[in-house]
C-alpha cells in the first residue's frame, strides 16, 4: 500500500476555475437548457465512469487487521519507557516531571531510594482511559525517556485500562539485539521528506 | 380440477417462493460487491470466501434479531405492513413465464404459475397493491421520517403507475393480447421481431416507471437515507425489515424478468438458448440497477413528480397516439 500519492500537498498548476453559467430566467432559455441537458447524455458519462473503475479494479481498500497503514514517526500513540544505549538500564530517573505535568492526571509514579542510596522508581502506571495523548511527559522528559511509540490498537472492555513501568520498558532482549527505537518526537519529518518540501523562493 | 394439476401448480408456487426469497438474499450480496468494485472498495470479505457467505450470516442476524414492536405504533398494522409488500412481489410473479415450457420425465412443464390471459394487467394490478407495504408501514410508524416516506411512496407508485400502464399500452396494441405468452410468441421470430425496435419510447418509458416501482437509485427518495433516515423501515427491525427487503428485491427480479419478455424477445422460440438468453436479459436489467446506483444521483421528489407528469406521460400518451394512426 503506497501512501505517496496521498501524500503529495503540492499545489500545481493544474487547478482551474470552473466556467458555470448563470440560471436561465427567460422560458426560452429554460426550455434550451432542458434540451441541451436531455440530449447531452450526462447520464451515461456517469455510467460509463463507474463502469471504467468496475474494470480497472483498483481497489484501494485497506483490510485493516492484516493490512497497516503506515504511521508517521511523530505519532503519538501508548507510551514507551527507553533504556540507555551504553548500559541497559532504564533511563528513568524519577524525577517525576511527568506525572506534575500530566494535564490528564493520568500518571502515577512512587520512587524509593535503592541500596545505593540512588533514586529508583518503584510503582509507575499511567491509566490510558484518562490519557489524551498530548504528549506532554515526553517532551518534558530530561532523560528521553518516556516517549511515545506506535501502538495504536488500545481497545479494552472497560474505560480505566492501566499500563505499568515493566509493560512500557524496552524488553532487554530487544535492547541486546540492539533494536530500541528511538521517537523522533517533536518536529520530525516523515522519512524522505527533502523531496517533496519545496525550496523557498528567492524571488517572485 | 384435476388433481395432477393441482400438485404441479403448488410445486411450482413452491419452487418460485424458494429461488426468489433466495435470489433476494443472493442479490443484496451482488449489489454489495458491484457498488463496491465500483468505488474501488472490495465490499464483503470475511465471511467465507470473497464473502459470498455474507447473505448467509445476514440471514442469521436478520432471523435471531430481537422483533421490536414500538410503543406508539399501530401495532396490527404494522405488523401486516412488510408482509403485503414481499406477498404482493411473489404473488405478481404468478403471470410470469420464467422459462419456455420443456418435458421432464415425459411431463411437459410449463414454467409459469398461472397463463391467465390478462398477465399484464394481473401484474400491473399486483404491484399496484405493493403500494400498500410502505404506505400503511409508514403510516402506522409513529415516526415521521416514516409518514413522510409514506406519503412520498404513494405519490410515487400512483405516478408511475399511469406512466407504466400507459407506456405498456401501445405493445399491447400491437400485439392484441395481454397475456406475457402472447407477448413472447408476437416477438418469436428472431432480433429483428423484437418489440423494442417497434416501440423504443415505450421501452425506455417502461424501464424508467420500472425504477420508480422498485424504488431504486435515481428514483429512491421513499427510503432515502441521507433525508429521511430509512423511510418506512425506519421502526422496524429484525425479519419484518427483512420482509421489506426480500420484498422489494424480489420485485427487481421480477421487473428485470418482465422488461425482456415484453419488449426484448422473452425467450424466444422457446429453445434451450433462448432460455438462455432469457436468463442473459434478465441478468442485464438487474445489474443496471445496482450500476445506476453507483453512478447516478437521486432526485428531488417534485423533479420526480415533475418528470412523470409533464415529461414521461405525455410522451406515453403520443405514443399511444402515433402507434393507433400507425395501426390503422
Amino acid at each position: 500500500m503506497k501512501d505517496e500519492q496521498f501524500n503529495n500537498r503540492n499545489v500545481s498548476n493544474e487547478y482551474f476555475l470552473v466556467d458555470i453559467e448563470d440560471y436561465p430566467t427567460e422560458p426560452w432559455d429554460k426550455f434550451k437548457r432542458v434540451v441541451k441537458r436531455t440530449f447531452r447524455l450526462e447520464l451515461f458519462v456517469g455510467l460509463w465512469v463507474v463502469m471504467r473503475e468496475f474494470f480497472k479494479f483498483e481497489i484501494h481498500t485497506v483490510s485493516y487487521p492484516e493490512e497497516k497503514m503506515p504511521i508517521g514517526p511523530r505519532y503519538r500513540a501508548i507510551h514507551e519507557m527507553k533504556r540507555l544505549w551504553e548500559s541497559d538500564t532504564e533511563r528513568c530517573i524519577g524525577c517525576g516531571l511527568c506525572e506534575k505535568i500530566c494535564v490528564a492526571n493520568c500518571i502515577r509514579i512512587e520512587t524509593k531510594r535503592d541500596e545505593n542510596s540512588r533514586k529508583e522508581v518503584s510503582e509507575y502506571s499511567i491509566n490510558l482511559g484518562r490519557c489524551i495523548y498530548c504528549g506532554f511527559c515526553a517532551e518534558v522528559c530530561p532523560e528521553l525517556a518516556i516517549t511515545h511509540g506506535g501502538r495504536y490498537e488500545n481497545a479494552s472492555e472497560q474505560r480505566e485500562h492501566f499500563t505499568m513501568y515493566e509493560d512500557m520498558l524496552t524488553p532487554l532482549d530487544t535492547m541486546k539485539v540492539g533494536n530500541q527505537l528511538e521517537f523522533e518526537g517533536f518536529g520530525a519529518i516523515t522519512p524522505h521528506e527533502d523531496e517533496r518540501v519545496k525550496k523557498t523562493p528567492l524571488a517572485y | 380440477m384435476e388433481m395432477a394439476y393441482l400438485i404441479e401448480t403448488i410445486i411450482k408456487i413452491v419452487i418460485v417462493m424458494l429461488v426468489f426469497s433466495a435470489l433476494a438474499g443472493i442479490g443484496t450480496y451482488f449489489e454489495r460487491k458491484i457498488l463496491a468494485f465500483m468505488q474501488r472498495r472490495l465490499g464483503p470479505m470475511n465471511v467465507g470466501p470473497y464473502g459470498v457467505l455474507q447473505f448467509g450470516a445476514d440471514a442469521i442476524k436478520l432471523f435471531t434479531k430481537e422483533d421490536i414492536v414500538p410503543t406508539n405504533v399501530v401495532a396490527p398494522v404494522f405488523k401486516i405492513a412488510p408482509v403485503i409488500t414481499a406477498a404482493t412481489a411473489f404473488i405478481a410473479a404468478a403471470a410470469i413465464p420464467f422459462l419456455p415450457s420443456f418435458t421432464i420425465f415425459g411431463y411437459e412443464v410449463h414454467p409459469i404459475i398461472a397463463d391467465i390471459n390478462i398477465g399484464i394487467l394481473y401484474i400491473l394490478g399486483i404491484m399496484g397493491v405493493g403500494l400498500y407495504g410502505p404506505l400503511l408501514g409508514g403510516m402506522a410508524s409513529a415516526n415521521k421520517f416514516a409518514l413522510l416516506s409514506a406519503a412520498r411512496g404513494a405519490a410515487v407508485f400512483i405516478s408511475y403507475e399511469v406512466v407504466t400502464g400507459l407506456s405498456i399500452l401501445a405493445p399491447i396494441m400491437m400485439v392484441g393480447s395481454l397475456s406475457l405468452i402472447d407477448f413472447n410468441e408476437y416477438q418469436a421470430g428472431g432480433i429483428t421481431s423484437w418489440m423494442v425496435w417497434t416501440q423504443p419510447v415505450a421501452f425506455i418509458l417502461f424501464w424508467i416507471a420500472a425504477f420508480a416501482e422498485t424504488g431504486r437509485t435515481p428514483f429512491h427518495l421513499i427510503a432515502n437515507d441521507h433525508e429521511i433516515i430509512d423511510g418506512f423501515g425506519t421502526e422496524y427491525s429484525g425479519m419484518r425489515w427483512g420482509l421489506f427487503f426480500i420484498g422489494e428485491y424480489a420485485n427487481m427480479f421480477f421487473i428485470s424478468f418482465m422488461i425482456p419478455i415484453l419488449f426484448l424477445g422473452g425467450y424466444g422460440d422457446g429453445s434451450f438458448l433462448g432460455a438462455l438468453a432469457l436468463l442473459g436479459k434478465m441478468s442485464f436489467f438487474f445489474f443496471f440497477f445496482l450500476w445506476t446506483r453507483a453512478a447516478w444521483p437521486d432526485v428531488r421528489p417534485d423533479q420526480l413528480m415533475m418528470l412523470c407528469w409533464k415529461i414521461l406521460m405525455p410522451v406515453a400518451v403520443l405514443n399511444i397516439l402515433v402507434t393507433a394512426i400507425v395501426m390503422m
